[in-house]
């Protein structure tokens, strides 16, 4: 494994159901991920999902790679777009990664995603989206 | 009304326990689509040497909101709800969560910047077992967008 290795590409889409469901399921009602009205008072183009939906969601990837969601020690991100949220049709995000550092010392991997919007012109909507991995013992 | 500056440095009350549960871990897997079996089949988190389920790795939010809560309620802190925007969170992991701990969280404001008219407000939220041993550590920066 070397810095730039793809650890792959998946695609996530998200529909007003995912919204409510990851509102219930983390406790994060804020209404302008759910209220097309609220939203657009405080001049968003409508609901949009929650950044920590997007975040959450993405991480997967690292998951797969890495086998063990217990070896993710270290996950930040900037949320640097907003994902718009139709009725209908709702959005689909393109998730990439790639190793962005192998630190052999700490024995920890860093995977650098790439999380864009092509419903947004292929926005980038997650950026310095990093998670640090512990790697296996050899 | 913009964000009160003098949060900064404020440290609010540890929130009452949480008990992680294993149905929780597996609704909130489900809400970000988290596919791996040790998130919801116990015999598949105990082979990879784990002593319960294991929690998503973004599962600590509802932990660190829940403490975050205390700064965006703060009658002082003239924060609006429907005008917070996240502008970046960050995960550090001491330890995976399990269902089975039980956790408090500690909110502290680390920093209160103003930005045009918009202020941004980093909070760090200290996950603990109820018996002190550190699990994770979040921050958060919420974007508070002024009025136009």
């Amino acid at each position: 494994m070397q810095k730039g290795d793809s650890i792959g590409s998946s695609t996530i889409r998200l529909d007003r159901a995912d919204l409510v469901r990851y509102a219930g399921a983390s406790g994060d009602f804020n209404p302008i991920h759910w209220s097309e009205s609220t939203a657009r008072s405080v001049e968003l183009p409508g609901v949009i999902a929650h950044g920590m939906l997007t975040m959450g969601a993405a991480v997967q990837l690292v998951t797969d790679w890495c086998g063990d969601p217990g070896r993710i020690v270290d996950y930040q991100t900037r949320f640097t777009q907003m994902v718009p949220v139709p009725e209908d049709g709702g959005a689909t995000l393109e998730i990439a990664g790639k190793v962005g550092a192998v630190d052999t010392e700490a024995g920890t991997a860093r995977i650098d995603l790439t999380v864009t919007d092509p419903g947004n012109d292929g926005a980038r909507v997650l950026t310095k989206a990093q998670a640090v991995v512990r790697l296996a013992e050899q | 009304m913009g964000v009160n500056p003098d949060l900064q440095g404020r440290s609010y009350p540890p929130t009452q326990p949480y008990a992680v549960g294993r149905e929780k871990i597996r609704e909130f897997a489900a809400a970000v689509k988290a596919g791996h079996p040790a998130h919801s089949d116990l015999e598949a988190a105990r082979e990879l040497g784990h002593a319960d389920l294991v929690a998503p790795p973004t599962f600590a939010v509802v932990l660190a909101q829940r403490a975050e809560q205390a700064v965006v309620k703060d009658p002082d802190s003239g924060i609006d709800f429907s005008r917070v925007v996240h502008a970046d969170e960050r995960f550090t992991h001491h330890r995976p969560i399990v269902a089975g701990d039980e956790l408090v969280a500690t909110a502290t404001v680390e920093t209160v910047k103003s930005l045009g008219g918009h202020s941004m407000v980093t909070t760090r939220a200290d996950i603990a077992t109820t018996a002190g041993e550190p699990v994770s550590t979040v921050r958060s920066t919420l974007l508070v967008r002024g009025e136009e």
